[in-house]
């Protein structure tokens, strides 16, 4: 009985996957079955940038109550336009223009990490200064100027193999070696460790600060990542293009059934809450919900999600 | 004070309330003090009432939303939701106000009780404020959007004529900034249930323990932000002739720095209503300094995010000091 | 006459268990109207759990408590203690560090409100902290947090003797002294006296048994869950009080054990560690395969001086060196120990995950490998190691704490102790594995507060506010000298 429990209790995620078919459900009832297919396809587009993101925020929350990695928006929006300057539009200069990004993304993550340890600063106020920073960097790097990707990233960026974007099907890969990363090695297990208390971990023989910078450089180098790849599907950078990332990914760590309160990660979580998320406002947009009726569910669905799993430990 | 009546042995266990914490009391101010100088050096014009006027015309809202985000932070919790209420605010303001201010206001005393009862809900339930507040603010925007679409709406002829008002020898921002910070110092630092709220921070068990109701301190917290909030976009469209959803953004971000450049601190009931609305002046006087430097105004966030790392780098630098 | 007799307090029969453990057992208590009552008892007597029911901070399982004759009901808590008088200093300081002297002052009193509340305030613990500790040089608008420790202590103190509305009659002391100096404390016990001598009551703990024996009226002494000893002052000793605490028959019980003793000094040092307080430079020191118990009451820098040989793990110091990785077993499952979303097998590896690396990845197999391999050795009561470390009673999951260290590379095992709240097959079963380990080369530095477990070891330091106090060997070893040790000599210089 315990035993069943405690298995269901561990898979938490397959309620955002339940949430997510429900909603496809329920809008292809409305629309009588047309457009099924690609609502799945354009969900899986949209769904893998916010996964992206979203495992690095889940890693960060992870590692306890009142770590939020709030520079991931400006970080998206620096490394796309660093992405799409170096590539210049140029094919040859792709693999240069994705080191570029990925390089920028950990230059942040280094500086949020820096803040946190030597200022002695609660993350969430380091990364939120470091955001107002990064995000300077970015509109006086990029001068406000759209640069177009070259023509085979683009292609890239939104090819499918029938109906499946290739992009999603990497992201899918993608989250398949983090939930490994996650569970079996030393890093993954430190991090679950430290979240679930800190001292504990410590006097456990974890290597506290070594797992907590890896975390905010790998958070700040995923939000590069799909800085580029964002820049790339949408066929050219944007300032405001990480701006909707804030709230998404601290929504889908939350539905996907990370806890808050540290210490216990849900990988294939996320992928369910980015796909509900997104068709939830298909959904909405198919009945003729209007944009405000869309943000007004989103937030009690988040607020619903939370109450429902509960507070297990007091935190931020 | 009885200080001076101190044996003299006393005096050797004064000594500890030396320098250090006096500089760390005084960091907000000097660095107010520090941009007016640099201000005053680069551009004397600046430093008229006209100039002053100008500079400090949006301090005023960002004040009231900063001294709301301190309310929520004297207990521990963060509000990422005040940008999306004060936006909210201004909506409901600029859709009502003019033609049915009875409703209006019984609106807004609404919005008040569903900040308490954000507070109730996070207590209870022991729920991460962050969580609750960022759904909140998709709540808060989404109304917004709602009852305006685009920007629009009609602002009442009195509000803006006082917040355009010109007072004799001292402007207006200026004034009500000191008012806004008098008004929250009595309420937070010299009522006597104001210090019960600050020591359901400092150490919540010693409140319980001596018999007060936590869930009743949080609710008044969440309240008294609420109310904030709601000046806070009342004075906003004061300022502005067409209010609109995300008029106020930036507030969220902006009221916490607000708070810990003020000399908050992000746990334990250490705020200061004065210093906070300090901070609020300081962040957007930055923005000025940075014109007047004719620095692009692309730098300007990140002007703030400097100006926060370095006094958080000589808070740190301060208690290094204490600590030895 | 009539004041003689009366009553404060009356409790009787009163019954508290944690868990499997009981913590008192049918005790009776009561304080009269101006007495002072001492209670004395080693670690784990029950005074603290008595404490904590008296002041309404602990519900008691059975038993009846009668404050002024009258019988209490089952919602008596802190603050129908507060209101009919009954205040209580915590060990854990509670005041808030965030405000004012004067500000914790209003806390504690709801009738201080309205217009110069704040300087009502000011005014009332002031006059109170002049009158308890002349020239204490606390201004009442001083920051909390910014006061020393001692001077934190003085105004919790005072504050618990002023009076607003409704009067104060009993005053609980737990340990008040430990963080006074020793002017200070000394002006504590005189204003007590004073107190009492008006009609007050207190009730008063403390490790300084000259300061029990010149000060108290009564003392009680507690063991074991239980009253063992209900006195005048006058008709104690410091050597009776010592002997009344301690445990008759254990002179007997430690040479049945004496053919673990082994030669001291014959292995290469592999810990050396003077701690942080020591005024002197008394070192702990650890040989290659000891066993070295580290005594006194609890709270008096034992954990601290773990801690401070954990973190020198493998390095050389002025003050410590510790050659070789360590691991520590926590005494405090709860905050110190237990990943509580972990199943029991991750728990265990937590501490060895290097070694179960395999191509990069933690190798399944071998993780469950080693956690059978513990659950066996060890006899972890669980049908399977998968299971979370929480379907675990308390002494099992310490069993996976010992798993947790024995099942690691390191050769030096820090002990916090972890035998709290552990029934005794358990214990027996530790002990045996313990002394095999050191048999095989570990070394173990064992801190704990129960003194029949010393008889385990092969050498014992004895702590005393932060300081090595007593070093003494393991022929020597007697259950009198570690009380004499633990608490101090004589009164107050």
């Amino acid at each position: 009985m315990n035993a069943l429990a405690a298995r269901l209790g561990n898979k938490p995620w397959l309620l955002s996957f339940a949430g997510a078919f429900a909603v496809w459900l329920a809008t292809i009832l409305f629309t009588e079955g047309k457009g099924g297919g690609e609502m799945i396809t354009a969900a899986l587009s949209f769904a893998t940038f916010t996964v992206i993101v979203g495992i690095g925020q889940m890693f960060v929350i992870t590692t306890g109550p009142g770590n939020v990695d709030l520079s991931i928006p400006s970080t998206i929006a620096l490394a796309g336009g660093v992405a799409m300057k170096i590539m210049g539009g140029q094919d040859s200069l792709i693999w240069f223009g994705l080191l570029a990004c990925i390089g920028a993304g950990l230059a942040v993550g280094a500086f949020n990490y820096a803040l946190i340890r030597l200022l002695k600063i609660p993350p969430i106020i380091a990364t939120l200064s470091s955001s107002l920073i990064v995000m300077s960097v970015a509109i006086s790097y990029g001068r406000g100027l759209q640069i177009k990707p070259p023509p085979s990233f683009a292609d890239f960026t939104t090819a499918q193999i029938s109906g499946v974007p290739v992009l999603s099907i990497c992201a899918i890969l993608f989250a398949i070696a983090m939930a490994i990363i996650l569970e079996r090695t030393i890093y993954g297990r430190a991090t679950l460790a430290i979240g679930q208390n800190v001292r504990v971990a410590h006097l456990a023989g974890v290597k506290v600060e070594r797992a907590r910078c890896i975390t905010y450089l790998m958070s700040a180098a995923f939000a590069g990542l799909c800085g580029a790849l964002l820049a790339g599907f949408s066929g050219g950078n944007a300032l405001n293009m990480g701006e909707e990332y804030l709230l998404a990914t601290i929504a889908v760590v939350v539905i996907g059934g990370t806890s808050v309160a540290g210490g216990r990660a849900n990988v294939p979580g996320i992928w369910g809450a980015a796909l509900f998320l997104y068709l939830l406002v298909t959904m909405l947009n198919t009945y003729g919900a209007s944009a405000g009726i869309r943000l007004v569910l989103t937030g009690l669905i988040i607020i619903a999600m939370i109450t429902l799993a509960g507070g297990d430990k007091p935190s931020r | 004070m009885t200080d001076t009546t101190l044996a003299t042995p006393a005096r050797d266990r004064m000594a500890f309330l030396g320098d250090p914490r006096l500089l760390r009391k005084a960091l907000p101010a000097v660095s107010l003090v520090a941009i007016l100088i640099a201000i005053f050096v680069l551009n004397e014009r600046a430093m008229s009432y006209r100039g002053l006027d100008l500079m400090l015309k949006y301090a005023v809202p960002i004040a009231f939303a900063t001294i709301a985000q301190m309310f929520i932070l004297t207990v521990n919790d963060l509000d990422l939701s005040i940008g999306a209420f004060v936006g909210l605010v201004a909506c409901i303001a600029g859709t009502w106000l003019v033609d049915q201010p009875v409703l209006c206001i019984l609106i807004l005393a609404g919005c008040i009780a569903s900040y308490a009862a954000i507070g109730a809900l996070i207590h209870m339930r022991r729920l991460p404020s962050i969580v609750v507040t960022l759904g909140m603010s998709f709540v808060w925007l989404g109304i917004a959007v709602i009852l305006m679409p685009t920007p629009g709406g009609m602002v009442p002829d009195w509000l803006k004529a006082l917040m355009s008002w010109k007072p004799p020898l001292v402007p207006f921002p200026i004034i009500a900034c000191l008012v806004i910070a008098l008004v929250a110092h009595v309420l937070l630092m010299e009522s006597s249930y104001g210090a019960v709220l600050r020591g359901a921070g400092g150490n919540a068990t010693a409140i319980d323990r001596a018999g007060w109701s936590l869930l009743r301190i949080r609710m008044s917290m969440y309240a008294l932000a609420g109310f904030f909030g709601v000046l806070s976009g009342l004075s906003l469209i004061g300022l502005t002739t067409s209010p609109d959803a995300h008029i106020a953004d930036r507030y969220t971000l902006l009221s916490i720095a607000g708070v810990i450049l003020g000399g908050g601190e992000f746990v334990g009931g250490r705020v200061s209503p004065i210093g906070a609305v300090i901070g609020a002046v300081t962040l957007v006087l930055t923005g000025s300094f940075l014109i007047f430097m004719r620095i692009s105004p692309d730098w300007q966030i990140g002007a703030q995010g400097a100006v926060l790392i370095v006094v958080l780098a000589l808070r740190a630098l301060i208690k290094l000091r204490e600590a030895k | 006459m009539l004041q003689a007799t009366e009553k404060i307090v009356s409790l009787s029969g009163m019954t508290k268990s944690f868990g499997a453990v009981r913590a008192l057992a049918n005790v009776d208590l009561a304080v009269g109207v101006g007495e002072c009552l001492g209670l004395v008892g080693h670690n784990g007597a029950g005074k603290s759990t008595l404490i904590n029911l008296l002041a309404g901070t602990l519900a008691p399982d059975g038993g009846e408590i009668r404050v002024s004759g009258v019988a209490q009901a089952a919602d008596y808590g802190v603050r129908r203690a507060g209101a009919l008088g009954i205040r209580c200093v915590f060990q854990e300081l509670s005041l808030c560090p965030n405000l004012s002297v004067a500000e914790n002052t209003r806390i504690y009193h709801k009738s201080l409100r309205g217009w110069g509340w704040r300087r009502n305030a000011a005014e009332l613990v002031r006059r109170k902290l002049d009158e308890v500790f002349p020239g204490h040089g606390i201004p009442p608008h001083a920051t909390v947090g910014d006061l020393l420790i001692g001077q934190r202590q003085m105004v919790e103190v005072a504050r618990a003797f002023t009076v607003t509305d409704s009067p104060t009659r009993l005053v609980i002391l737990d340990e008040p002294t430990s963080s006074l100096d020793a002017v200070a404390g000394k002006q504590l016990l005189t204003y007590v006296r004073r107190f009492v001598k008006e009609g007050g009551s207190c009730l008063l703990t403390s490790h300084l048994l000259g300061d029990i024996l010149d000060y108290c009226d009564r003392i009680v002494v507690m063991k074991d869950g239980g009253v063992v000893a209900d006195r005048s002052a006058v008709e104690f000793d410091r050597e009776s009080l010592v002997a009344a605490m301690g445990n008759v028959i254990s002179e007997a019980r430690i040479k049945a054990h004496e053919h673990v003793t082994a030669q001291r000094g014959e292995t290469p040092v592999v810990v050396r560690a003077v701690p942080k307080q020591q005024s002197d430079q008394t070192a702990l020191v650890a040989h290659k395969g000891e066993i070295i118990g580290l005594a006194g009451l609890a709270g008096h820098g034992q954990t601290r001086l773990l801690l401070q040989i954990y973190e020198a793990a493998g390095k050389t110091r002025a003050d410590t060196s510790v050659s070789g990785p360590v691991a520590l077993v926590a005494g405090d499952r709860q905050t110190d120990g237990v990943l509580h979303l972990w199943s029991i097998a991750r728990n265990i590896s937590v501490r060895s995950m290097r070694a179960l690396v395999k191509g990069g990845l933690i190798d399944r197999d071998a993780e469950s490998a080693l956690a059978k391999k513990w659950r066996e050795r060890i006899r972890i009561k669980t049908p399977d190691v998968e299971n979370n470390i929480l379907s675990l009673s308390g002494g099992n999951q310490q069993k996976v704490l010992f798993a947790r260290a024995l099942g690691s590379d390191a050769g030096i095992i820090l002990m916090d102790d972890p035998m709290r709240g552990v029934d005794v097959g358990t214990k027996l079963e530790v002990y045996e594995l313990i002394r095999a380990e050191a048999e095989a080369g570990r070394t173990f530095i064992w801190y704990t507060t129960e003194i029949e477990e010393l008889n385990n070891c092969d050498h014992v330091y004895v702590m005393r506010d932060g300081q090595i106090v007593a070093d003494v060997a393991r022929a020597d070893l007697t259950e009198e000298k570690v009380l004499q040790a633990s608490f101090r000599e004589g009164g107050r210089a």
